[in-house]
């Protein structure tokens, strides 16, 4: 006994929602952690405690907010259903919406880290040398502050893959479209398939070590490279 | 003594020095929380015995159950899993009884959108249908059985969203994000009707009587209150509010 085709097909899905995510918060992650790390207006508290939420807000909470906010009668769906978009909640592109929420601060923080322990200096050198703001992002901070960029993404992506609850509020359980790894996983053991259960519970264990054990092996290395 | 074997033992010997002759843990299907919560308030002031509440799906229940969790009493979903556990020794056989019968309902929160016969499922007029997940629970699989009986199944396959347990079912409808729902009749019912939306009232003949049946546990043998429950559940009483809240018994 091994995987299932149903297994297989949550395993790929998950990946996608994950890769997607991944590449969406490193995009978006960027310019916010970026503000974060520089700035010295009064909303970086606020910013930064909005963006730390999901650290501490159990994830049926954000589903829940999601559901309603995506939904037909909620600001966000009425203005997707305008844009013909249609609705979000139980598509993919809903998922990755609410995982973009959901693993944001795993993005954020470590950049944001990344570019505070830069400190000014690298950047006032660059402008002394007439690099463009665009030039010495590509040029400095982004080459300095690249184990904070790799950190971002792995713990964006494996944060991903955990994901449960606000997947589980969101999705619908569509074999395919929403039916991730982590809700086959909760389906089998309240089915009492134990055995296919355990297939797929001792996979994610075995990933989430090798993805942590590269994080804390590969750190001290970059740290040095940085 | 592994630890996996440990956890449970621990739980049964705080259960054994903390439960008192009138005092049961139970372990009640999450449809059932509203009834059981009127229910447990009534056996309480006609017994004096007190009955602790634990809701929660069947399935889990069940996993917990076989890990030695410290309930005496368990109210299922289903009439499966009763079963199994009396099969598997952990409950007691002679105990089972089936507590509610329950109430498959389509309902939508848009007032007009379901009339009296169902009829919308055949118009298809709808963006989602909501359901249980089948594999799981019981009102799922009945939803099945009714779709099938209408042939409308492969229709609408790729309308279905499914909830874990009918609970995630109705917020799917509640929230509108499914237009239509098939979910729990005790749900939608306030004081003895409908309370909003719409709703088509499946009749009990479309598919198999969603029994939930209620078993005394190993660990509740002996113990009075477990008794006294199982027992009040059964009274006129304990019916009434049952029916009230949309089942049959």
């Amino acid at each position: 006994m091994g995987f299932s085709d149903a297994d297989l097909a949550a395993i790929w899905l998950t990946l996608r929602l994950a890769s997607t995510t991944t590449a969406l918060l490193l995009l978006i992650g960027t310019p916010i952690a970026w503000w974060l790390a520089r700035t010295r207006s009064m909303w970086k508290g606020p910013v930064g405690a909005v963006v730390a939420l999901p650290l501490v807000l159990p994830p049926t909470v954000l589903g829940f907010y999601l559901l309603l906010i995506l939904g037909p009668d909620g600001p966000v769906g009425r203005l997707t259903h305008l844009l013909g978009l249609g609705a979000l909640p139980f598509t993919f592109w809903g998922l990755v919406v609410g995982s973009v929420f959901y693993s944001m601060p795993f993005v954020v923080q470590p950049i944001q880290n990344a570019i505070e322990a830069l400190g000014e200096r690298p950047l006032e050198v660059a402008a002394t040398l007439r690099a463009s703001p665009l030039d010495c992002f590509f040029t400095v901070v982004l080459p300095l502050a690249r184990p904070g960029f790799i950190t971002a993404a792995i713990l964006g992506f494996s944060h991903t893959v955990g994901e449960f609850g606000v997947v589980l509020m969101l999705g619908g359980n569509i074999p395919g479209v929403t039916r991730v790894v982590s809700v086959q996983i909760y389906d089998h053991v309240e089915a009492l398939e134990y055995a296919q259960a355990h297939w797929l519970a001792g996979s994610m264990v075995i990933f989430s070590f090798l993805v942590l054990l590269t994080l804390y092996t590969r750190r001290p290395n970059l740290n040095k490279a940085g | 003594m592994k630890l996996g074997q440990l956890f449970p033992s621990l739980l049964t010997l705080l259960c054994a020095i903390s439960a008192h002759a009138d005092e049961v843990n139970v372990a009640v299907a999450a449809n059932f929380t509203a009834p059981m919560n009127a229910i447990a308030a009534e056996f309480a002031k006609d017994t004096g015995h007190q009955a602790k509440l634990a809701f929660g799906s069947s399935g889990k229940f069940y996993a917990q159950i076989k890990s030695g969790a410290p309930f005496q009493v368990f109210l299922s979903a289903d009439d499966e899993k009763p079963a199994k556990l009396a099969q598997e020794g952990l409950a007691v056989p002679a105990s089972r009884f089936t507590y509610a019968i329950g109430t498959l309902v389509l309902w939508s929160s848009q007032p007009a959108l379901v009339d009296a016969n169902g009829e919308v499922l055949k118009k298809g007029k709808f963006n989602k249908l909501a359901l249980a997940n089948p594999k799981l629970a019981p009102y799922g699989q009945a939803a099945i059985e009714v779709l099938t009986g209408m042939g409308l199944l492969n229709q609408l396959t790729p309308k279905f969203v499914q909830g874990e347990n009918i609970a995630q079912t109705y917020q799917f409808a509640m929230t509108g994000n499914a237009e239509l729902g098939f979910v729990a009749l005790s749900q939608v019912m306030k004081d003895g009707k409908i309370a909003n939306g719409s709703a088509w009232i499946v009749p009990g003949k479309l598919h198999t009587p969603i029994r939930q049946d209620a078993v005394i546990l190993e660990t509740g043998k002996g113990n009075a209150a477990a008794d006294a429950l199982m027992k009040y559940l059964k009274s006129d009483k304990a019916r009434a509010i049952i029916k009230s809240y949309g089942y049959e018994i």
